[in-house]
């Protein structure tokens, strides 16, 4: 029932009982998660049937094809890249039966409550403080770059629950409430002027212990699990040649001879080489992991295109000249997913700095190449052994 | 169907042995102790080429070869490369057998596949795929032809099959000591005309196409151990009370370079996979891979001569031989800036109208 055909012959059997031209969305999607036919490797009842994932794009083809309605997965990517893999994994069954449905059919939206403005590339070193009062846990601090909080039912949530021992020992992994009273979020408002992210103030929150996603002090080993899978998600998929930012640069040096100069000529082909190598080199990446065999290539996805989005965005803009002076709109948009190619050259150079900050700053993703896949001996610490509230900040 | 970037099992295998080879008869500290002889080692090439067979990879077996192919073809070129071996084996068992399978030459391609002879194609090593080269009176700077049998000769009116013993053949002081180049005189050496014409210069041109699209293996390998033992002597190397590899400053390089070598490996991989496969996409390809591993092996080598600190800037080390070939490699079949001209035309990308 696991290969192709049978997956295909199944999804075929679901839309012949299920009309997706005359049901509601949510119902046709919901019935598909009641079928085993949402996240194929999941369990039975949770979604799925424990099915091979290699072959979890079989089934989404299957559905695409037919034209049936999906569950906007890059509108709900952070539920379903990084909240559902830590609720499958540490989470109690009331807690995956409660959340993964409405997760995985859009009905709730997901944010994570992960950086600080005092804990960044050092995520551990976070200082919201949760503190134990009978059956709920009262919350405070601070959390930044939230995509989606104002939208969102639910956040991920990593909160200190014991200062005293060192400071991967002394943090719990939450699901916070979003709708609860003292949580207050604010756009932050970046520099291209939009606010993609929030910042979100947590005052007194009052969180039930049902709430609590494995043990108290543990929750560094859950917020490992998550962070493996924001990695995982990252990578993005497959993209033709000249499908990314080149492809903005190398189109408007085609169609404006104008522009051309003999110095920026040999930039703009440097550029394509280094996008067209990393474009292969993701490539490679996905025929491994297609292949059961998950190379270290990976966490250097995210370095080169950080890199190259920046160096080709830059170069384009001179490449225009008087005319990449001109941006569209300073106005605080609300947009929570990024479009490089819909907007001005200004923007996509603009954004793209956020590109080796986000999900892992450029030196932290070196630091695990070189530590994680080079063997190469750690920076000497000293914030792993003191305890939390005796660290220098 | 996208190209397979991956390695075959059958293809991991073959690296195991060729390694396994390398390292019993040509590890890194005793190249240079060969090289400096002056001879070729003819113990490694007989292994390479008669025991173990792999001259003949990419020529089909009614020919005498192995039937395999390009992609096997460049698993060797990453071991030889990791192992800066002093064989002929890109000039013969690549460029020579690459020419030869497009004129047909089945009774040298025998002898080349069986390890019975070598050839070279005489063109200076710098010389880029769609060059037009005419060999007229002596060429310099060839590369893999000083000990050749047979040189192949693109003169004005057709390529030629030389005896390269009866031609005058000069060794150059090169700057790869593990790739030693000669100036060559044809003089009046036997000779046998083997194509005229445009079916001449396709089969000059599919010499230097597969050699450029394989030398991208080549440069793969010596990127790769320049970058492990980088690490290993960054791990090992102690100054300040801990090891110099436990400093940001030469890890984040170190990451670096690896980044440079993974994103190598999709690239030559796709050369040799598009080659192998005759796949229309070829010539972007190979300027691609030429555009990209020459720089990326270089960068590799000469971090490698850096952080190795005063160790690697000795004679004694085998640094400088990684640095030379990796140099030389980035010349070898036109510079990186050639191909990225030659990527202008094909991916249509012109230049500035003056």
């Amino acid at each position: 029932m696991t290969d192709v055909a049978g997956l295909r012959a199944r999804v075929k059997e679901f839309l012949a009982a299920h009309d997706h031209t005359s049901m509601d969305r949510r119902a046709f999607l919901g019935a598909r998660f009641g079928a085993g036919l949402a996240w194929i490797h999941y369990p039975v009842g949770l979604g799925g049937f424990g099915a091979p994932r290699v072959l979890q794009p079989v089934v989404d083809d299957a559905f695409a094809e037919a034209g049936a309605p999906d569950n906007e997965p890059r509108r709900i990517g952070i539920g379903l890249g990084m909240a559902a893999p830590t609720i499958l994994r540490h989470g109690t069954d009331d807690q995956r039966r409660r959340f993964l449905r409405p997760l995985w059919i859009g009905e709730e939206l997901w944010c994570q409550l992960f950086s600080e403005p005092g804990a960044g590339s050092d995520l551990a070193s976070l200082g919201t403080r949760a503190v134990r009062d009978g059956d709920t846990w009262v919350v405070d601090g601070q959390k930044v770059w939230t995509s989606q909080a104002h939208l969102a039912r639910w956040g991920i949530l990593v909160a200190r629950t014991d200062p005293a021992v060192p400071k991967h020992a002394g943090i719990t992994y939450f699901i916070c409430d979003m709708t609860a009273p003292g949580v207050e979020v604010r756009p932050l408002r970046q520099l291209t002027g939009d606010a993609e992210f929030n910042e979100v103030f947590l005052t007194g929150v009052r969180l039930g212990d049902d709430l609590r996603l494995g043990d108290v002090g543990d929750g560094w080993r859950v917020a490992r699990t998550t962070l493996m899978n924001e990695r995982v998600a990252i990578g993005g998929g497959p993209l033709p040649r000249e499908g990314g930012m080149i492809g903005a640069l190398a189109n408007t040096w085609r169609e404006r001879a104008d522009l051309r100069t003999p110095g920026l000529h040999d930039t703009v082909l440097r550029l394509w080489v280094a996008a067209e190598a990393a474009r292969l080199t993701a490539q490679r990446l996905r025929q491994q992991l297609a292949a059961g065999q998950p190379g270290p290539e990976g966490s250097t996805a995210k370095l080169a295109f950080a890199t190259l989005n920046q160096e080709i965005s830059g170069v384009e803009l001179e490449l225009l000249g008087d005319e990449g002076l001109r941006h569209d709109d300073w106005s605080m948009r609300r947009e929570s997913t990024v479009d490089f190619l819909g907007r001005t050259a200004a923007y996509r150079y603009l954004r793209a700095k956020g590109n080796s900050i986000e999900g892992g700053t450029s030196e932290v993703l070196r630091n695990i190449i070189a530590e994680r896949v080079l063997g190469l001996p750690t920076e000497p610490r000293t914030d792993t052994e003191l305890p939390w509230k005796d660290l220098p900040r | 169907m996208s190209v397979d970037l991956l390695y075959t099992e059958v293809e991991e295998e073959l690296r195991t042995s060729v390694r396994e080879m390398l390292a019993d008869l040509s590890p890194p500290a005793r190249v240079l102790g060969n090289v400096e002889g002056g001879e070729p080692d003819p113990k490694l090439w007989r292994s390479l080429a008669v025991e173990m067979g792999l001259v003949g990879l990419a020529v089909p077996e009614r020919w005498g070869g192995a039937g395999a192919g390009w992609r096997e073809v460049a698993v060797v070129c990453e071991e030889l490369g990791r192992a800066v071996a002093p064989v002929p084996y890109l000039g013969s068992a690549v460029v020579a057998t690459a020419v030869l399978l497009a004129v047909e030459e089945e009774q040298l391609l025998g002898e080349l596949a069986g390890g019975v002879r070598t050839a070279a194609l005489a063109v200076p090593f710098g010389t880029a795929p769609g060059a037009t080269v005419v060999v007229d009176g002596g060429v310099r700077g060839v590369a893999d032809a000083l000990s050749a049998d047979v040189l192949l000769v693109p003169a004005a009116d057709g390529l030629y099959a030389v005896e390269a013993t009866a031609t005058d053949r000069t060794a150059v002081v090169s700057l790869d000591l593990t790739r030693p180049l000669c100036d060559i005189v044809p003089g009046d050496a036997p000779r046998r005309r083997l194509a005229t014409g445009d079916r001449a210069a396709a089969a000059v041109a599919a010499g230097l196409t597969a050699g450029a699209a394989l030398l991208a293996s080549e440069q793969v390998g010596v990127a790769q151990w320049c970058l492990d033992s980088t690490v290993e002597y960054a791990k090992g190397r102690y100054q300040f009370g801990r090891p110099v590899g436990s400093f940001q400053a030469l890890k984040h390089r170190l990451a670096d370079v690896y980044v440079g070598v993974a994103q190598a490996r999709a690239v030559a991989r796709y050369a040799a996979g598009c080659l192998a496969a005759g796949d229309p996409d070829v010539p972007v390809a190979v300027a691609l891979a030429q555009a990209h591993c020459g720089p990326v092996a270089v960068r590799a080598a000469e971090e490698c001569v850096q952080m190795h600190g005063g160790i690697g800037f000795t004679w004694e080390h085998p640094a400088h031989l990684y640095l030379k070939r990796a140099k030389a490699d980035a010349i070898g079949f036109g510079t990186a800036e050639r191909h990225r001209a030659v990527l202008a035309s094909l991916v249509d990308l012109p230049g500035a109208v003056t």
